[in-house]
């Protein structure tokens, strides 16, 4: 199943994201946050990062969602930072970050493939809230 | 040219704590300036990175100039939080790579080493000049490194040409409008503000110049 790593700048965004997702979707998906410093700061970290997809990859491949700034190049140093074969299996997604959250985990849920779940998140941009 | 000017690891010790030192001393006029324009956690953010350089170097001792500077990056990687982070991560990373299996580096190689950590920032922040960033500090300043080399200045000169460049291209930063980060969402009214990121460089630049043994 494809994982999907929260990378936010804070701890509680990341998590609470990760809350409401899992008890929408079910605990069988694969969805870790990476969120904050070390020192407990608002921040990312590229070693926190790549640690988390590690632990969710399981050879089909993760999905990082960023939430804004720094986030992205964190992800990008730590996809770069990683060996393969998740360094290739790792994707960075252009989205927004909390439906982007929910379209790719339920993806990933239904044992899509990285690309169409990527994809999935992707088209939230632009997403209408209100009917 | 240059032959005598042979730079070893002492050197750049020295400029690194020198730099940690400065960071701490100027930690609250680099949060003022990103309070400006920013998110105002440049001066903070930085100086937990360079705290923590400063206590782990002594482990590092041993290690040749490349290692040396991935340290150096691997940690302001590790401890920043903000954008700093991955940028002087990434410079200091890509700096020390023509100080491999080195304890000294000629002038050119010295050269080599900002070439590639200023390309480093530049891939990294997908920046380019006149968006109002470090590079704008960066870019100008290698640029005047490699002039004032090619016209055979002396290494004292050239590093003065590096950091006046590097000066009057932060100076610049203050009329630009904002390409990226979050002092891009305020269009028009970034203009008028110092960027910090350009800011900082030229406070690290200048450490490379006063601690210059020649």
């Amino acid at each position: 199943m494809v994982g999907i790593v929260l990378v936010s700048h804070s701890k509680m965004m990341a998590e609470g994201a990760k809350e409401i997702i899992t008890q929408m979707i079910g605990d069988k998906v694969k969805i870790e946050a990476a969120a904050g410093t070390s020192d407990n700061r608002l921040g990312t970290d590229a070693f926190l990062i790549e640690q988390k997809v590690l632990e969710v990859f399981d050879g089909d491949g993760v999905l990082i969602i960023p939430d804004l700034g720094s986030a992205v190049m964190s992800a990008e140093m730590a996809i770069e930072n990683l060996e393969e074969p998740a360094r290739s299996k790792t994707y960075l997604v252009d989205s927004p970050f909390f439906e982007g959250a929910i379209a790719a985990a339920m993806e990933a849920s239904f044992g899509k493939s990285l690309e169409e779940v990527k994809k999935a998140a992707e088209n939230t941009r632009g997403m209408n809230k209100i009917a | 040219m240059y032959t005598d000017c042979i730079l070893g690891k002492d050197y750049f010790y020295q400029v690194i704590e020198k730099i940690a030192g400065l960071i701490e001393e100027k930690r609250d006029y680099l949060t003022e300036l990103d309070a400006a324009i920013g998110d105002a956690d440049h001066g903070f953010n930085l100086s937990i990175g360079f705290r923590e350089v400063l206590k782990k170097m002594p482990e590092w001792k041993d290690k040749d100039i490349k290692g040396f500077f991935r340290s150096v990056g691997m940690t302001l990687l590790g401890k920043v939080g903000g954008a700093a982070g991955p940028l002087y991560g990434s410079f200091f990373m890509k700096f020390g790579e023509p100080g491999s299996g080195k304890d000294e580096v000629t002038f050119q190689e010295l050269f080599e080493m900002f070439k590639q950590g200023v390309e480093a920032v530049e891939q990294r922040g997908k920046a380019i000049l006149g968006e109002k960033t470090m590079v704008d500090a960066l870019r100008p300043a290698l640029n005047a490194f490699e002039k004032a080399m090619k016209e055979n200045l002396e290494a004292k000169q050239v590093m003065e040409a590096f950091v006046d460049a590097a000066r009057q291209g932060a100076e610049a930063t203050i009329d630009m409008i904002a390409k990226k980060g979050r002092a891009m969402r305020l269009g028009e009214r970034s203009r008028g503000h110092l960027d910090p990121g350009a800011a900082s460089s030229t406070m690290i630049l200048e450490v490379f110049l006063d601690c210059f043994p020649f």
